[in-house]
């Protein structure tokens, strides 16, 4: 391990994890909403600055962290993330209280996560995907709490079958994922009460 | 005897929150208590477990609620607390005393100045607005809990949606006194599945819950529970189609501001019978007698 591998961590932890705490919060209670990321962070080149900002603000020593494949093999994302977070990396997704996927296609199946049972739906995965951007891709519109009506977002790159994958996370309920999209500079969230529906044309 | 005070007055600055980490919290309790409030508003109206901390002021204090001020707030914060709806009695003094010491953010008695506003057992008057947190002080979270002690059958029953044993309660309650006794910590429906404590607000106060703008997160210190309503959610308290929820009714006026449609306190003046009905909300109050 080289000193420039562990560069770029939070300037100031304590409030830097504040406010970046603060945008999820804003964006999970009000699902749809783009919450700039804005504490300068500099992860390793896979990972982008608003992926790895929640990351350090969530995870700790107590957490499971699972990266997806381009991610695990890209040497010093897990190394980066450990040193800063204190956070374990494993290779079972379905132990990770966190998953990071940077390339959609690689999104694992809920099924194959923990989504919490009955009695504790809330020991269940929250993942951080990280997408180009959140207004240029096709419009999703959502509802469901802390939405007024209907909103819309628009992130890309988007796994394929993403909204009816999603409608069967909806059907899980209590129980379910939640999901934080991350783009380099703003996040977006989706909890598991969000309904989706595509716009036609 | 002057080395002695001089010693005293040399340790005395380092104990004014410089020795405190930002919030009074360790970092690591704080990611705890905010990945609990993530879940908690993923699941609206579930309560989720968390490793409560002893702080420095005794349960039934706010310890729940102190804890997940202190969680999310930040420099720019402006911090409003109250109890039952003044703020100025002893447990909001000295909750906005601790976070002007612990955390250096501006404070404010006004509903609308306040991003985060602490409370025990009141909602303000004064609709609150998006991007406002409101903090609830929670004793007992479990609403099922004077039914059921068992923590294990409550679960369960909140896993299974049966909710049948808090509708008996409310029954007996219609059969014996012909309406719902019930007037504060009045049990609420979350999004259709949830059963919740509201914290122990009057039932006035429950219609604000409702499709509210603000975030409303709750804090259970001693019970360890956190649970949360995220802004424009269904809040319905539990009620029968013949004995539909009421709120409360005052006959007269507040006695200081003349408002009427808001919630008042009875205080007694005398030893022969005297009172007068004052509005709860003292800030809301001040606001109406300037503006008159």
């Amino acid at each position: 391990m080289r000193a420039a591998d562990i560069e770029g961590g939070f300037a100031s932890p304590v409030l830097d994890s504040q406010a970046t705490f603060n945008a999820v919060m804003r964006a999970m209670a009000e699902p749809g909403t783009i919450q700039a990321v804005d504490r300068e962070v500099s992860p390793p080149a896979a990972l982008n600055p608003a992926a790895a900002a929640v990351a350090l603000s969530l995870c700790d020593q107590e957490t499971l962290v699972w990266l997806d494949a381009g991610l695990a093999n890209t040497k010093g994302i897990d190394v980066w993330l450990s040193f800063h977070s204190g956070a374990t990396v494993t290779s079972d997704p379905a132990q990770a209280q966190f998953l990071v996927v940077a390339d959609p296609a690689k999104l694992p199946a809920f099924g194959s996560l923990a989504q919490g049972t009955q009695e504790y739906p809330d020991r269940s995965t929250t993942i951080i995907l990280q997408v180009v951007s959140l207004d240029s891709g096709h419009q999703l519109t959502l509802s469901g709490p802390g939405i007024k009506g209907e909103t819309p977002l628009s992130p890309q790159p988007m796994p394929d079958e993403f909204v009816r994958q999603w409608s069967e996370n909806n059907a899980q309920f209590p129980c379910g994922v939640d999901l934080i999209l991350a783009a380099p500079d703003a996040i977006a969230c989706l909890p598991r009460t969000t309904r989706i529906h595509v716009q036609e044309g | 005897m002057t080395a002695s005070n001089n010693l005293t007055h040399e340790g005395a600055p380092t104990m004014a929150g410089a020795t405190y980490n930002f919030a009074y919290l360790d970092e690591q309790t704080k990611r705890m208590i905010r990945r609990a409030i993530l879940k908690a508003i993923a699941i609206p109206g579930y309560q989720v477990p968390f490793a409560s901390r002893e702080m420095p002021m005794p349960y039934g204090w706010g310890t729940g609620g102190v804890q997940v001020t202190a969680s999310i707030i930040g420099p720019d914060d402006v911090l409003k607390v109250i109890d039952q709806g003044a703020d100025d009695t002893t447990n909001a003094v000295s909750i906005r005393a601790f976070f002007q010491k612990v955390a250096n953010v501006a404070v404010t008695t006004r509903t609308h100045e306040a991003t985060i506003i602490q409370t025990r057992h009141r909602i303000p008057e004064t609709p609150l607005k998006s991007g406002q947190v409101l903090v609830y002080q929670v004793p007992i979270p479990e609403p099922l809990r004077f039914l059921e002690p068992r923590e294990t059958e409550t679960r369960t029953m909140h896993a299974l949606e049966e909710y049948g044993l808090m509708h008996v309660k409310l029954y007996e309650d219609i059969a014996r006194h012909g309406y719902i006794a019930k007037t504060y910590a009045y049990p609420v429906k979350v999004e259709d599945r949830y059963v919740m404590d509201p914290s122990p607000i009057p039932k006035f106060d429950n219609p604000k819950m409702h499709m509210s703008e603000a975030l409303q997160l709750f804090g259970a210190g001693r019970e360890k529970r956190i649970y949360a309503i995220p802004p424009h959610t269904k809040v319905v308290s539990l009620d029968f189609e013949d004995h539909p929820f009421e709120v409360q009714k005052f006959s007269e006026p507040c006695a200081i501001c003349g408002s009427r449609g808001i919630y008042l306190d009875e205080v007694i003046l005398d030893d022969r019978g005297g009172h007068m009905f004052v509005c709860s909300d003292t800030d809301f109050c001040e606001e109406q007698r300037n503006e008159h």
